[in-house]
């Protein structure tokens, strides 16, 4: 209880303010809980590994990166495994689980359809079209993530223009649009797939699956400060989210311009899944699950469901990584295993939960 | 309060508005009256800038809305609308919160007078005991009810009321519009449309009557609800009676009861039959 207490002076010194009957202090609870729990798969995951370290070494590893310690002092394979592989993996998970679940609950939110994934756009299929091209084509196209990057926002750009018609963006048309989009860019992977030679083919379906094999620091530096960024935003926009999920006329209403907001939050949300999708490939059902896992727990208000969506999404993607690279004595591409725990999850969702989710 | 002035809209080559005009003074209940898709709809959507009409213009306090923001607008105007059902369940009072929207600021925003606010705004309603439960879950009316305590925590000079009363019982119906009348009381303007013609005879301040063709009678509820304007937009159908002051409006079959000299014979007549 003193810890409630505590934790209820320190919101109010920085302007929280409670009512009866409206208090948000059990959230805010669970909210520091899911932290904790993404704080210890984190530290878990580091452990864990083919290569058995004890749990001194990993500790004394990372304390000493951490202080700025001498690194000498630490045993070089241990400096390799701990330093160079293991933490920064971990550390892309969080932000590409971070990353697509945060999309997710946006795209379920501003398209008022707790089914929608945050690929819906044709994110996806441009950017398996771009990183097949780069592939394929590895002189013209030198850099497999800045083509997807770029094909995958590209898709999204044209699908949006597709759907606008007179100065309106109307759901609908834009799903569909999307819909259209990802078959094209689709049908032109396969084309890629069809001329491209045995090493490439192997290597686009590879990337399709996705996977966090060649994880180095420079990824943590690109990819960190955006997803920070384009989560700290969505986070302040989360009652405008609340509104814009209440429908275009209702948003007029309350005086939120839906075709300003939406345009805003949906640009975000495509950038950083982009971002991530380009680093580490397709990786399916997150973006769709843990909005969902974090509606059940927390309700649908969005200022708690994005940051709840954010932790889930890393402790999930930890949790299938580190599942991944364990299993067996070689790697399986993590999008499979998302898709095996995710399909069944969704299952339960549906036979149990169905009528409070889905309305 | 609200001026409207020679509305021209069309959705297609279907003409819905042609040259509407009317205005509502401050602090008036003003009912909004006529059959099925004469565009009262339409017309409320134009004027809260849902749908951009071809001609005419549209003042709120004074001041044209094409050149307000949605931000600003949303400060002077509240939306009731006939029907509503999102897909997520937000509690009932997230969504009468969602109403103080328009005068949110800084990082936390909701601050203790707005929760306050929306409490009262229930309580008022006396649907306080609805607070906790998910609003995609309750029924029509009590949706109804939601957005009606939503609109009185938007806490907005002017209000527009499409159909409030429609999926509500009896009981509510007289509630929300003894309710609309504190409102106006207050101060404040009020725009409701509905199908009853006795509700808008017995609680506004005015009547508007519209049909397809256009606005047919405008002014107080007697000059108005009365058996010649029914007559132009029912096609015969009802007849008026007086019950002491009040004024009633029936369908004409049951008026022809009411004016039978000798209804107690009716019974008789059967019962002789039957032996």
């Amino acid at each position: 209880m003193t810890e409630t207490a505590s934790l209820k002076r320190i919101l109010e010194s920085v302007g929280y303010e409670d009512v009866a009957g409206f208090s948000d202090y059990k959230k805010i609870l669970i909210l520091i809980v899911i932290a904790g729990l993404l704080f210890a798969s984190a530290v878990l995951a580091v452990l864990m590994g083919t290569y058995d370290i004890s749990i001194q070494d990993v500790f004394s590893t990372i304390l000493t990166h951490i202080t700025f310690g001498d690194t000498s002092t630490i045993a070089k394979l241990h400096n390799t495994i701990i330093w160079e592989i293991r933490v920064p993996r971990v550390l892309l998970t969080i932000f590409v689980g971070g990353a697509l679940a945060i999309a997710g609950a946006v795209f379920q939110g501003v398209f008022r359809n707790p089914l929608v994934e945050p690929y819906i756009l044709g994110v996806s299929s441009g950017a398996a079209f771009g990183a097949a091209l780069a592939i394929v084509f590895p002189t013209i196209f030198f850099s497999i993530q800045l083509s997807a990057f770029v094909f995958g926002s590209f898709a999204v750009a044209i699908a949006y223009m597709l759907a606008r018609v007179r100065g309106e963006t109307p759901i609908i048309t834009l799903i569909l649009a999307g819909v259209i989009i990802g078959s094209i860019f689709s049908a032109l992977v396969s084309l890629l797939k069809y001329i491209s030679d045995d090493t490439a083919l192997r290597e686009i379906v590879f990337w399709l699956m996705g996977g966090f094999y060649y994880t180095t620091w420079d990824d943590i530096v690109l990819i960190a400060p955006l997803v920070t960024g384009g989560f700290l935003i969505l986070w302040a926009l989360g009652w405008k989210l609340n509104i814009l999920s209440m429908g275009d006329n209702e948003a007029r209403t309350l005086g939120v311009n839906p075709e300003k907001y939406k345009f805003i939050v949906v640009t975000i949300a495509t950038a950083i899944t982009a971002f991530a999708v380009s680093i580490v490939g397709i990786i399916a059902w997150v973006g769709l699950m843990m909005p969902h896992a974090s509606r059940m727990i927390l309700g649908p208000d969005n200022r708690f469901i994005i940051p709840a969506s954010f932790m889930m999404g890393g402790i999930y993607l930890i949790m299938c990584d580190t599942l991944a690279r364990t299993l067996t004595s070689s790697e399986i591409p993590v999008g499979i295993i998302t898709s095996i725990l995710g399909a069944p999850y969704l299952c339960y969702l549906l036979r149990n939960k169905g009528r409070v989710i889905f309305g | 309060m609200l001026q409207v002035k020679n509305i021209h809209f069309n959705y297609g080559d279907f003409p819905v508005l042609s040259g509407i005009s009317f205005s509502v003074n401050e602090g008036e209940l003003c009912g909004l009256f006529g059959p099925n898709g004469c565009g009262k709809t339409t017309l409320f959507k134009c004027c809260l800038k849902f749908l951009k009409y071809h001609k005419g213009s549209v003042h709120i306090a004074g001041k044209d809305t094409t050149k307000q923001s949605i931000e600003e607008l949303a400060k002077v105007v509240s939306y009731v609308p006939q029907e509503h059902k999102p897909p997520f369940p937000y509690l009932v009072r997230e969504v009468v919160l969602m109403g103080r929207t328009p005068h949110l600021g800084g990082f936390f925003g909701v601050k203790r007078r707005d929760k306050e606010i929306a409490l009262d705004a229930l309580e008022q309603l006396e649907i306080a005991d609805l607070a906790g439960r998910p609003y995609n879950q309750l029924s029509g009316g009590q949706r109804q009810m939601v957005l009606m305590a939503r609109a009185i925590a938007q806490d907005t000079p002017i209000m527009f009321l499409d159909e409030p009363t429609s999926a509500l019982d009896f009981q509510n119906q007289m509630k929300i519009w003894e309710t609309m009348k504190d409102i106006a009381a207050e101060g404040k303007t009020i725009l409701a449309c509905s199908h009853d013609p006795n509700h808008v005879a017995w609680f506004c301040d005015r009547v508007i009557v519209m049909s397809p063709q256009g606005i047919v009678a405008e002014g107080s509820p007697e000059d108005t609800i009365n058996e010649e304007v029914l007559d132009l937009i029912y096609s015969n159908s009802c007849s008026v009676r007086k019950s002491g002051d009040v004024q009633i409006v029936m369908p004409k079959s049951i008026a022809k009861k009411a004016d039978d000299p000798f209804p107690s014979q009716m019974p008789k007549k059967i019962t002789a039959n039957m032996k």
